[in-house]
């Protein structure tokens, strides 16, 4: 992993069109700022995992059940 | 085209839908077919043309959920080569339980199909209420009605 220190309003440059600006440090949170074309999805790491996890949660779901309780 | 499917057996199916990314956690799948689950049309199987294990159980949030609402982005409008609001189909992945009482629906990633041109995506939701587990049958079941 590259690892670069950034001083506040201080930016790091991904290829030409991706940048990363830190806008503030208070206490042990840092908030930064994604200038990126719209293609790139930015999101928190957390989030991302949890839709992967739901997803292969979902697929455990049986039809059987379904239709259990639908069978009028 | 004939294919494999998880709930269906083996089918021909017509209509093709293209994820450019995939979906997350099965980011190399990107070609599925929405399947009818039952007569009803209320439910869909979102059913991997490749892998005929992965299929996932999907409905309309809207039918279930009345209040459920949020704004699709330029980025996906765009994504999706969105013209018209008609084109656009939302669908919300069901984790169905061994309890339906328990069956959650997953409204903070929705599927956002552009029926025209046949292609989607799971987007997931920024700055929103909405979680990953809503109980789809969140009113108590009445009596006489449990098996």
């Amino acid at each position: 992993m590259l690892v670069l220190t950034r001083k506040l309003h201080e930016s790091i440059m991904i290829n030409e069109d991706i940048e990363v600006v830190v806008l503030g440090i208070e206490g042990d949170q840092v908030k930064l700022g994604f200038k990126a074309p719209r293609t790139i999805e930015i999101m928190r790491k957390e989030v991302y995992e949890k839709i992967k996890q739901e997803n292969v949660e979902a697929l455990n779901s049986s039809m059987d059940i379904m239709k259990a309780f639908l069978n009028k | 085209m004939k294919i494999a499917t998880k709930y269906h057996g083996e089918i021909d199916i017509e209509e093709i839908i293209r994820f450019e990314n995939g979906i997350p956690g099965f980011e190399d799948e990107r070609e599925f077919a929405i399947l009818p689950l039952f007569e009803d049309q209320t439910f869909f199987v979102l059913q991997s043309i490749v892998t005929a294990p992965l299929a996932f159980i999907i409905t309309n949030p809207f039918i279930h959920f009345k209040n459920y609402e949020f704004d699709l982005t330029a980025e996906t409008i765009s994504q999706l080569q969105i013209k018209n609001e008609e084109d656009v189909q939302t669908y919300t992945i069901l984790t169905v339980k061994e309890d339906i009482r328990d069956t959650t629906a997953n409204l903070l990633a929705p599927i956002i199909v552009n029926t025209k041109e046949k292609i989607a995506k799971q987007i997931i939701l920024h700055e929103t209420k909405y979680e990953t587990k809503h109980l789809l049958y969140n009113q108590t079941i009445p009596a006489g009605q449990e098996e």
